[in-house]
């Protein structure tokens, strides 16, 4: 099945990057929620950020 | 006054949990403000305006933590401040040890997972919302502030690998029954959905629901995806989808103004989707020409209405929407009238938590000709230059930036709506207050009972007045969310709340009544 339509007809595997409550509330619907400990990269630095973007 | 704060370096935490615990703290007697902020520009600014600018806080970095307190009592800003600590820690949302320090650790871990969702500050949320993309995954990007030319470039790459991308600036989705997002419980049904706005989403599934349908999908596109930089990259593979989907009979699409060349698209799409497509396409002043299968709506009512016809939907299953509750019940006179000030309130005053229904309730009342103020306005020429004092008839949508900043939407904290309503009631001129009320997931937890103190507060300061407010509402939510739409609904009955069953009708009530005001002030 195609990659787009395959979102529609099988389970939900989320993972959730930022506020927590949003995976909580997929948890809470029966969806398996794994959860990044984010914070923002380079200390939130974004002359640091932009430099390793482009390094990468 | 006396302040304190302090200062934990590298302890990230998200701006949900950081508002627990300052409504927490500031729920502590004695405490006059206070502040649980990561120290970000924004919120330096923030604690700068309350008075805190050492030195130490200007140089934090987003990744630390600074809490601040006003208080007059100096003991009682060293207990809370000592307390911090072990508020931060005991909190159950603490971050697990099963966490993932990154997106790319995540993804090798599970490599099943086919969304990824992202709530992080704009200014990050592109950077991620890549890398998911990259690994396969379809994504709902919540977070807004995003570059619009990163936005652009993310849709374009999902199109290319046939992802969908789901935002920026996207409040809710529905997938297969699964809300995400702020969305309401609904029962699964044969009516599609594509919004550009979460609320709008939110209203029409939750009418749907009670008019006894139900949802196939409902997929958030994110609110600028329409604009002609975007061109509707999401809407179109959406419309697709919901196309070919087998559950899926009706579609219905739902957004404010497109841009004219993404309007064209959009149009030539829908002539080619083999199912009816109903649209409501908010302050859209011209007839669509989409084919023979597509309807259009001016409210979102109206699409529920029009939704429920292509299905053939029995009359007597139409007949279940709830026309007017307590509505039926018009004032006998225009609410203003016994005022006995020298100027007699007359003016209706619009908070909303839902920037749709801001926008629509404008529409509104502009289609009778009634010109209306607001901080986004229809009309460029009635914008309120200071969003925080209202003008003649003003509805003002408390979920833009300028009240967000640094604080939480009002449609999970109701601290600024509770204080904007009180200062409307100080206006004598004031007779009409319009709210909006949001259940579902990720919303409050009682957002009728959080401001019905402020409501009854509001209503007596009128009557010392000699004066009387009429107050309308509509509840956006269904009998299954988790705060209950009919207790919802019973607590602003009993406030003497005129509710509507949708935020489309509370407006048009609104209207009527200014109309009976200034038609028949005298009768």
């Amino acid at each position: 099945m195609d990659d787009l339509m395959a979102l529609f007809t099988g389970p939900l595997i989320a993972i959730n990057v930022g506020v927590r409550d949003f995976g909580l509330a997929l948890e809470q619907q029966d969806v398996q929620v794994i959860y990044v400990d984010w914070s923002p990269p380079a200390g939130g630095d974004q002359e640091m950020l932009d430099l390793l973007d482009q390094l990468l | 006054m006396a302040s304190g704060y302090l200062i934990r370096k590298n302890q990230y935490y998200d701006s949900v949990f950081l508002m627990r615990v300052a409504r927490a703290l500031s729920d502590e007697p004695g405490v006059r403000e206070c502040a649980v902020v990561m120290a970000t520009d924004a919120n330096k600014e923030l604690l700068a305006g309350l008075g805190i600018r050492a030195a130490e806080v200007s140089a934090a970095r987003p990744n630390d933590l600074v809490v601040a307190i006003l208080a007059n009592d100096e003991a009682l800003i060293a207990r809370l401040l000592g307390e911090m600590d072990a508020r931060l820690t005991s909190s159950s949302q603490a971050v697990r040890a099963a966490d993932y320090r990154s997106l790319e650790a995540a993804c090798a871990a599970q490599p099943q997972a086919n969304l990824v969702v992202i709530s992080t500050p704009g200014a990050y949320a592109g950077r991620e919302a890549r890398k998911a993309l990259e690994q396969g995954k379809h994504v709902f990007i919540f977070s807004d502030n995003v570059p619009l030319e990163q936005e652009v470039e993310l849709k374009q790459l999902g199109r290319a690998r046939r992802r969908l991308v789901m935002g920026p600036d996207c409040g809710t989705s529905l997938i297969g029954g699964v809300g995400i997002g702020f969305a309401n419980r609904v029962r699964r049904g044969p009516v599609g959905i594509i919004g550009a706005s979460g609320t709008g989403i939110q209203e029409f599934t939750s009418l749907i629901h009670q008019a006894g349908s139900g949802i196939s999908h409902a997929i958030g596109t994110g609110s600028h995806d329409l604009a002609d930089a975007v061109g509707g990259i999401t809407t179109l593979m959406a419309l697709d989808v919901l196309g070919a989907d087998p559950a899926t009979e009706v579609i219905a699409v739902i957004s404010k103004p497109a841009g004219a060349r993404t309007l064209e698209l959009l149009q030539e799409r829908i002539r080619r989707c083999p199912k009816p497509v109903i649209g409501c396409l908010l302050g859209l002043k011209t007839a669509l020409d989409a084919g023979p299968r597509f309807v259009q709506a001016r409210t979102i009512d109206q699409a529920v209405e029009r939704t429920l016809a292509a299905l053939g939907v029995t009359s007597a299953l139409l007949l279940r929407m709830p026309r007017k509750e307590k509505g039926e019940e018009i004032p006998p006179r225009f609410p203003g009238e016994e005022g006995r000030g020298v100027r007699s309130p007359r003016y209706l005053r619009g908070l909303f938590a839902g920037g749709t229904f801001c926008f629509q309730a404008q529409q509104v009342l502009w289609d009778a000709g009634i010109p209306v103020y607001s901080n986004t306005p229809l009309d460029s020429r009635y914008r309120l230059t200071n969003p925080e004092t209202s003008l003649e008839h003003s509805i003002i949508d408390m979920g833009d930036d300028h009240f967000t900043r640094g604080k939480p939407h009002p449609m999970i904290d109701a601290t600024e709506r509770r204080k904007r309503i009180l200062q409307e009631a100080n206006d004598p001129e004031v007779a009409i207050l319009l709210l909006d009320f949001i259940l579902g997931e990720m919303a409050a937890s009682d957002p009728v009972g959080d401001l019905i103190p402020a409501i009854r507060q509001a209503q007596e300061s009128a009557a010392r007045r000699g004066g009387r407010l009429t107050v309308v509402a509509s509840v956006c939510g269904t009998d299954l969310d988790v705060q209950g739409l009919d207790r919802q609904k019973a607590m602003l009955m009993e406030a003497g709340v005129y509710v509507l069953p949708s935020s489309a009708q509370a407006a048009e009530f609104c209207r009527d009544l200014i109309q009976r005001g200034e038609g028949g002030r005298d009768g």
